[in-house]
């Protein structure tokens, strides 16, 4: 019963609080604006590039729009050079303070290539197999890099 | 009435008023009925029906396992399921069947969980609408609901031919969609920025992002491994209790799991908020916030006021930033995890046998979609010699302010921070997809990647409806490791709340559902 009265108490007592700060203390507007995104001078998205990423990746950006992607997935990664980041280290693990687990070195686990190997679309014995390697990819004629020199 | 709380299931399948494959039965007709929703890739119809017929067995023998015995359960398709497909929802891993259990579905099943089937994502989890699927989007159950129906009814945004349903969330939508449309009790999501809060913010349940480092990713799949962890997604506060009870705990096989003995908790009914300190984030109010979702957060922090906690506004001053951090760490993880497919070891191969590299560029190309491709693209970018102190090096100290910031406000007394989870409420797929995978994701995450960023825990919580009848939830953030403070103050909110579940509008083509329903509801 007396429960009830403090929590009616108190109800009254924090909603009166209220009235007379007369705001929430949620801010009731935004706190902060997007910026617009801006294509730094330095990093631009050229042909080489893509040619570089395209061999690195081994993915193909596809058409011109998979080159606007990436440049505008840049622009918006530029915003992080207005934080000033001076005298910080960078964070790897946001365990970075406890000891990581390490376990005895032993043998846990293993015979189980036949099932691994199971997986796998080519095998030949115990092997998996792979074409012939140390063949670069051929350069390409793509449709995003046919305007080469210029300005994408 | 949806479908019973986990607990009050396993009180029923206790007391013998529902056996285990009843229940099995009912959730599987359900998933059956519900199959437009698109919320599961793989019903794992034979090996459930298996799991369910030996919880039955230890039912009779007055053995149960667990509380988990014979409850019906769902995994988002990322988890590895050992004889059972593990997709990504991606070409790549399509036909892919693991030769071993993750450790979080190992631990489900020990407790004799019934594994229902795999649920639907974003391609390897890359998203936040569950909409870039090789399988299809996932459809958000809320509309086909009573609810949603009835306030839109008037206007001209219901269309007969199916054409206005919202989306899910992402990326574990498909597990939200499971635990939201009654067709299994808990289903486990992953969260990398947000992917298992935003689709349970969307569905109307409850999703919990655990601290790094308390559950074991053994097994799940990686996209960016200093951010992973697998989610939890329940009808209910106390649900999601039990389950992390079952799952939390060191991992021989997952060295970022700490080894502090993981003590597990049961929420009292009675919660006092009286001694709580809740800070609420002043640069959480990011524009494009929706006033209805203001308006929730508003009557929230006065709620908790008036119920005697203090309630203080603080700052968290790199919030803003935090989204473009998290791009940037996201893809050069994503760059470099993405490198093991190849095509050789599992997995799709391109039938390429020109050279090695004309093998892995073919496979890779036939294996991923624009979103991931695009992600690995951005990825290698950032990882250049040249721009890898500029960008990568740069986030990884960004990062640190923004872990920082947490840790200062959490010090200054505050035990939890409240925040919206999403800026509004779940978009038509139709407006959804207008813009791309980037942008929506810059968009749906600004709430959620942040706790990723600092590695502690959240939870969303069902809070009310929007105008048009669609769940809004709001996020609790709390202190890493503080697992049972959180889930406290959410079951406090939950039960002031009061959230009304899903309803199933009743004109369907699949009308029987309503039905369906009450019948389970009617076997307590």
């Amino acid at each position: 019963m007396w429960v009830q009265k403090t929590i009616a108490k108190c109800w009254r007592t924090a909603g009166f609080t209220r009235f007379l700060s007369s705001q929430s203390k949620v801010p009731q507007n935004p706190t902060w604006r997007i910026e617009p995104e801006t294509e730094a001078q330095d990093s631009h998205v050229t042909p080489e590039l893509i040619d570089h990423l395209e061999r690195l990746a081994l993915v193909d950006f596809r058409n011109q729009e998979g080159v606007q992607r990436l440049q505008s997935a840049v622009n918006f990664a530029n915003q992080l050079h207005h934080v000033n980041t001076d005298g910080i280290e960078p964070l790897d693990s946001v365990l970075e303070d406890r000891a990581l687990y390490i376990r005895g070195d032993e043998v846990t686990s293993g015979n189980c290539s036949e099932i691994l190997l199971q997986k796998a679309k080519s095998v030949v014995e115990d092997y998996f197999v792979a074409p012939p390697g140390n063949i670069p990819l051929p350069q390409k004629e793509n449709e995003y890099l046919s305007t080469k020199g210029e300005d994408i | 009435m949806l479908g019973m709380s986990l607990r009050e299931a396993a009180a029923a399948l206790r007391c013998g008023q529902l056996n285990p494959i009843e229940l099995y039965q009912k959730c599987l007709s359900l998933i059956k009925e519900t199959r437009f929703l698109n919320a599961y890739i793989n019903v794992a119809e034979d090996v459930a029906l298996r799991q369910a017929t030996e919880a039955e067995k230890r039912f009779r023998q007055g053995k149960p396992l667990g509380e988990l015995d014979g409850i019906p359960v769902a995994v988002k398709d990322n988890f590895s399921t050992a004889n059972i497909e593990t997709t990504c929802a991606s070409q790549m891993l399509k036909g892919y069947i693991p030769p071993y259990n993750a450790t979080v579905v190992q631990k489900l099943l020990d407790q004799g969980a019934v594994l229902m089937g795999k649920t639907n994502l974003d391609e390897f989890g890359m998203g936040s609408g569950s909409t870039d699927s090789i399988f299809g989007p996932v459809k958000n159950p809320w509309s086909y609901s009573k609810q949603y129906r009835e306030k839109n009814s008037g206007s001209r945004t219901i269309a007969d031919d199916d054409s206005d349903w919202v989306i899910a969330g992402g990326s574990s939508g498909g597990s939200a969609v499971a635990v939201s449309s009654g067709t299994c009790f808990v289903a486990l999501g992953s969260d990398t920025g947000g992917s298992t809060r935003n689709p349970a913010s969307h569905c109307g349940v409850v999703g919990l992002k655990p601290t790094y480092g308390l559950v074991s990713r053994h097994g799940l799949i990686p996209l960016v491994n200093s951010m992973d962890v697998p989610g939890i997604l329940a009808r209910c506060v106390d649900d999601v209790a039990t389950v992390l009870g079952v799952l939390a705990g060191h991992d021989p096989l997952d060295s970022t799991t700490i080894q502090d003995p993981f003590q597990t908790f049961t929420l009292p009914d009675d919660i006092d908020v009286t001694n709580l300190c809740v800070g609420i984030p002043k640069e959480y109010h990011a524009p494009g916030l929706s006033t209805e979702t203001l308006s929730l957060w508003s009557r929230t922090a006065d709620l908790l006021e008036d119920a005697g906690a203090k309630v203080v506004e603080v700052s968290l001053p790199h919030t803003r930033y935090s989204i473009v951090c998290y791009h940037v760490l996201c893809t050069a993880e994503v760059a470099s995890n993405m490198a093991r497919f190849d095509g050789l070891e599992y997995g799709h191969r391109a039938n390429v046998e020109d050279s090695t590299e004309a093998m892995y560029s073919a496979t890779r190309r036939e294996g991923f979609n624009d979103v991931v491709r695009g992600r690995i693209l951005s990825g290698n970018f950032f990882l250049l010699k040249q721009n890898y102190e500029k960008y990568f090096l740069k986030a990884q100290k960004v990062r640190r302010l923004i872990a920082d910031d947490f840790v200062k406000v959490f010090k200054s007394g505050v035990d939890v921070l409240l925040t919206p989870t999403t800026l509004g409420d779940a978009a038509p797929y139709e407006d959804f997809i207008q813009e791309d995978n980037r942008t929506r994701s810059a968009q749906e995450d600004v709430f959620t990647q942040c706790a990723n960023m600092a590695g502690v825990p959240a939870i969303t919580v069902p809070a009310g409806l929007s105008s048009r009848g669609l769940p809004l939830g709001l996020q609790f953030i709390g202190q890493a490791f503080r697992e049972q403070q959180l889930l406290s103050v959410a079951k406090w909110f939950e039960k002031q709340m009061n959230f009304c579940p899903l309803d199933f509008y009743k004109h369907l083509e699949n009308r029987d559902i309503c039905q369906r329903k009450s019948n389970i509801a009617s076997l307590l």
